[in-house]
């Protein structure tokens, strides 16, 4: 469901009297409101009508924010007075990878000054891409008695002592999760601040850090948080001390195992086989790093109830794998490394009935020499044997066009497709074509696609298919593909429910660019890198569309006229202040 | 051997913009560069950086400004038919700590140490590289490279491969400086596309994949040109000869055994024997992710710090930092 953003709501005209005496009581209507939940509903709802609006925003307790620019603090606290839980979204996405320079903005730290002063109640926060400092994290952690939920998703410009501000301040914090950012690690003590009366903990996530934790200080928190449902351990935990953990916490949930690796004495592996064993809840595994095959077996009691199996970091071989999974019969979600590589898909195919979700990852980069990984041939093998899957993300190093045309067929529920074909434009490795059929296929066959990621030698043809049959498509991403202008045109004229469109590497120009003039206001952001679009193109979006930020991101030494970098979002808020020297705000 | 192509890594000749590059991925099965790269590589005015400008030479090619110490002898005379003439390609051995001209003195063969110790990930800061404008079929637009600070980061040489033009990968971000990738292949900035975080845990994992169980050290093997690879014990073997016999009797067109009896290890001679006249080089990553030539240690030391080998065509071992290149300059 697409999460609101703050749109410029109009108020409807005011109904006339007799209607208004007739509808509800404001307090009434606010409670029922206040039952939804969704971000679309809720958005449906402010629209109807003033009064609407208005016991929508007072029975509102939590805002989704997809682009932090998209809207200032002070609209949002004008707007919704009781927001207790705040999702933000910063950076655009491809800064994940190293596209966006590092003072890009997305600072929280205005935010949170106005949080603090209009929310003093705020419980959760939740951010994504966002640049967040030590001061930050400690003005949070002070500014905000009720605050419960701090979760950090490929953020940065914090380190752990951020963490440790929030382990001291924060006594009523539920939930800590930190994942995947680009954190400074100094070291584990943070963990130890957790004050020895603390007790609320239920979410603990710290796989993303390196650093030895105290580990006493862990086992006493643990043992004392009765609550905790998730928790998720660095590496540097051993296989004997998660054991230690778990005989205290069986009521978990969610686990992420430490290290997998050293060496145990039989009598540790029973042990730990039976602290598994009797985590009866739980329905979620993944940390393994390193993980040995031949400590796996203790996992198996879990296996039965899991159904979220993340191996992302355990280099897994197809053998490995088999006999794990023939212990998974309720797996719906499945992370593996394509160190696994088609036989371990098979395997998939065979024990995993009930999957819906199936990320493979590359392992490694770097070695490259000997094919491995993935073909199309264990993406088609799930298939067969995975008829509700519906949600890929699939590394490989070959694919055809066929085998995505008989995958498609086999599961034409697909919602997210995202296929990457890791050398830039790659043809069918058969039949040397470009890999339009292969998404034109998916397209076609799958009307409920929200999701696409094309990759591979794509001409325009491709486009052409997205535009005409992608009518629900929601996020589109792009690099190396396409043959002109033509490609982008398919896909503005014809995808009406794009919101995010990145494009890196194509030969996309101003024409491509201008002809999305009129939809770039329905949609959330446009990213477009490495393209042939100018600087006039872009003055000409800007000048043509005032209520769109068009924003351009230099190279040292590119051309003048060139737009290396062109990011385009709608805004309320009009155009950012805080953008450094590099980034232009037309 | 492939690659009749030049290819001009920092794109020196393009323009006067010293920042722009060609990203040329040496391929033979494709060929993409633009042939008017090669006329203005040699009337590029900016001598300075023309020393360091990396390039591929057609073969029968010449780099008349350049003077190339390698081996201990000069390039230009080197056998051509290797398809290398010219300026070596910097770290071909992604990584490599040192070049050979750093480590041989001459023709006396003595070992000299390399200042240039540290690997090429420290070059500078900073993800850089190609991102070839326009998609992959702009044969006729010169490519540019966007690079930030600085620029001669990680425009790592690409040695012959026989991979498709296309063939680019990523590259461990500076993140964490200790694993270097052993770039082969140009780097495309942000591709494929996996966040960081990511990136650095499966780096860090290959350091731990050959801490097999206690008794054993198996390492892979790789040879170019081979299907597979092969694990070895290096516990097995007590020395550097008997290492090398047995690799080559692993892969039985490695040439490494040519060596001659001198006592223990690879003396100095016979690697020079290995790098003027042999076909293979035999290299090594070490705990830091950096590409070494396998003999220069004892072999206690060799096999604490071995964490995989490659068996690399002695012509692709040219693995030389432009500065390196120079100060052997220098010092011929």
């Amino acid at each position: 469901m697409e999460p609101s953003e703050l749109k410029r709501s109009k108020d409807s005209p005011n109904l006339d009297e007799s209607t208004r005496r007739s509808s509800f009581p404001d307090e009434v209507l606010e409670r029922v409101l206040s039952l939804l939940k969704s971000h679309r509903d809720r958005s449906s709802v402010s629209l109807v009508c003033k009064d609407w609006y208005n016991a929508e925003r007072w029975s509102r307790t939590h805002v989704f924010i997809g682009n932090c620019y998209s809207v200032s603090p002070e609209i949002v606290a004008r707007r919704f007075p009781k927001i207790r839980s705040v999702t933000l979204k910063g950076k655009p996405r491809f800064s994940d990878f190293n596209l966006v320079p590092e003072n890009w903005g997305a600072d929280i730290h205005a935010w949170l000054v106005v949080f603090a002063a209009k929310y003093p109640f705020l419980e959760e926060l939740r951010l994504k891409r966002m640049a967040i400092s030590d001061e930050s994290l400690e003005f949070l952690a002070v500014s905000f008695p009720n605050f419960k939920a701090l979760s950090l998703l490929s953020c940065d410009g914090f380190s752990t002592n951020g963490l440790a501000a929030i382990a001291t301040h924060c006594k009523n914090l539920t939930e800590l999760d930190i994942q995947e950012n680009g954190i400074d690690d100094k070291g584990g003590s943070w963990l130890s601040c957790f004050p020895e009366s603390f007790t609320s903990l239920e979410v603990l996530n710290f796989a993303n850090l390196s650093s030895d934790i105290n580990f006493d200080a862990l086992e006493r928190l643990v043992g004392r948080c009765k609550s905790m449902r998730v928790l998720k351990l660095n590496r540097s935990v051993s296989l004997e001390q998660l054991q230690r953990l778990l005989v205290n916490a069986p009521q978990l949930a969610e686990l992420g195992t430490g290290s997998f690796s050293e060496e145990l004495t039989f009598r540790q592996c029973v042990e730990l086989e039976s602290a598994l064993s009797n985590c009866k809840n739980m329905h979620t595994l993944s940390g393994l790093w390193d993980a040995k095959g031949i400590y796996l077996p203790a996992l198996y009691p879990v296996c039965t109830h899991l159904t979220f199996l993340n191996l992302s970091y355990a280099a897994l071989r197809s053998d490995e794998l088999a006999k794990l999974l023939a212990h998974c019969p309720r797996l719906k979600r499945l992370w593996v490394l394509d160190t696994v590589e088609d036989k371990g898909l098979e395997a998939v195919g065979m024990n995993c009935p009930l999957l819906e979700e199936l990320r493979v990852f590359p392992a490694d980069l770097f070695d490259e020499e000997i094919i491995h990984g993935v073909t199309e041939a264990g993406f088609v093998a799930v298939s067969f044997g995975c008829p509700r899957l519906h949600y890929v993300l699939y590394f490989c190093c070959q694919m055809t066009n066929a085998a995505v045309a008989t995958i498609v067929q086999n599961c034409p529920d697909f919602t997210h497709f995202r296929l990457c074909i890791m050398n830039p434009g790659q043809p069918d490795h058969i039949t040397n074509e470009p890999m339009d059929e292969a998404f034109g296929a998916v397209v076609k066959t799958c009307t409920k696609l929200q999701r696409l990621s094309v990759s591979g030698r794509l001409t325009d043809l491709t486009f052409e298919y997205i535009g005409r049959y992608a009518k629900n498509l929601e996020t589109l991403s792009v690099a190396f593909a396409g043959s002109s202008d033509w490609g982008m045109q398919c896909v503005m004229g014809g995808c009406s429910k794009l919101r995010k469109l990145e494009i890196r590497d194509c030969p996309f120009g101003n024409a491509a660019l201008l002809s999305g003039l009129e939809k770039y206001e329905s949609m959330r952001s446009l990213w477009m890198s490495a393209c042939n679009v100018t600087m006039n193109g872009c003055r000409l979006l800007a000048r043509e569309m005032p209520r769109l930020n068009v924003e351009v991101m230099k190279e040292d030494g590119s051309d003048d006229s060139q737009a290396d970098k062109v990011y385009v979002y709608r805004s309320i808020a009009g155009p950012r202040r805080d953008a450094p020297p590099s980034v232009l705000t037309l | 051997m492939s690659t009749p192509l030049e290819h001009d890594y920092i794109g020196l000749a393009e323009t006067s913009s010293m920042e722009r590059s060609s990203e040329k991925i040496s391929s033979s099965s494709s060929s993409s560069i633009p042939s008017n790269i090669e006329d203005k590589t040699t009337n590029n005015p900016s001598l300075n950086l023309k020393e360091t400008e990396l390039r591929l030479g057609l073969p029968g090619s010449q780099s008349p400004e350049r003077k190339l110490s390698l081996f201990g002898k000069d390039l230009e005379t080197n056998d051509k038919s290797n398809g290398f003439v010219g300026s070596p390609l910097k770290n071909l051995v992604s990584g490599a700590k040192r070049g050979f001209s750093d480590a041989i003195d001459g023709s006396n063969g003595k070992w000299v140490f390399a200042i240039n110790g540290k690997s090429d990930v420290e070059l500078g800061k900073g993800a850089v590289l190609a991102s070839p404008r326009g998609g992959l079929d702009s044969k006729t637009n010169p490519q540019q490279v966007r690079t930030s600070v600085p620029v001669m980061k990680e425009v790592v040489g690409v040695p012959q491969s026989p991979k498709p033009v296309q063939d680019k990968k990523n590259l461990v971000p500076p993140v964490n400086e200790h694993t270097s990738a052993p770039a082969a292949k140009a780097q495309v900035v942000g591709w494929p596309p996996i966040r960081s975080f990511r990136k650095n845990s499966m780096a860090s994992n290959l350091a731990k994949n050959s801490d097999e169980a206690a008794g054993c050290l198996y390492v892979k093997v790789s040879m170019d040109g081979a299907p597979y690879l092969r694990k070895v014990d290096l516990k097995t073997y007590n020395n550097y000869r008997e290492f090398s016999s047995a690799l080559e009797k692993m892969f039985s067109c490695f040439t490494i055994g040519q060596c001659g009896s001198n006592g223990d290890g690879l003396s100095e001679s016979r690697l020079m024997d290995l790098l003027h006249g042999s076909e293979y080089v035999l290299t090594y990553e070490d705990k830091d992710g950096d590409w070494m030539l396998v003999g220069d240690v004892p072999w206690e030391m060799f096999t604490d710090s071995c964490r995989r080998l490659r068996i690399m065509k002695g012509s692709e071992a040219i693995g030389l930092a432009p500065r390196a290149m120079e100060k052997c300059k220098n010092q011929n």
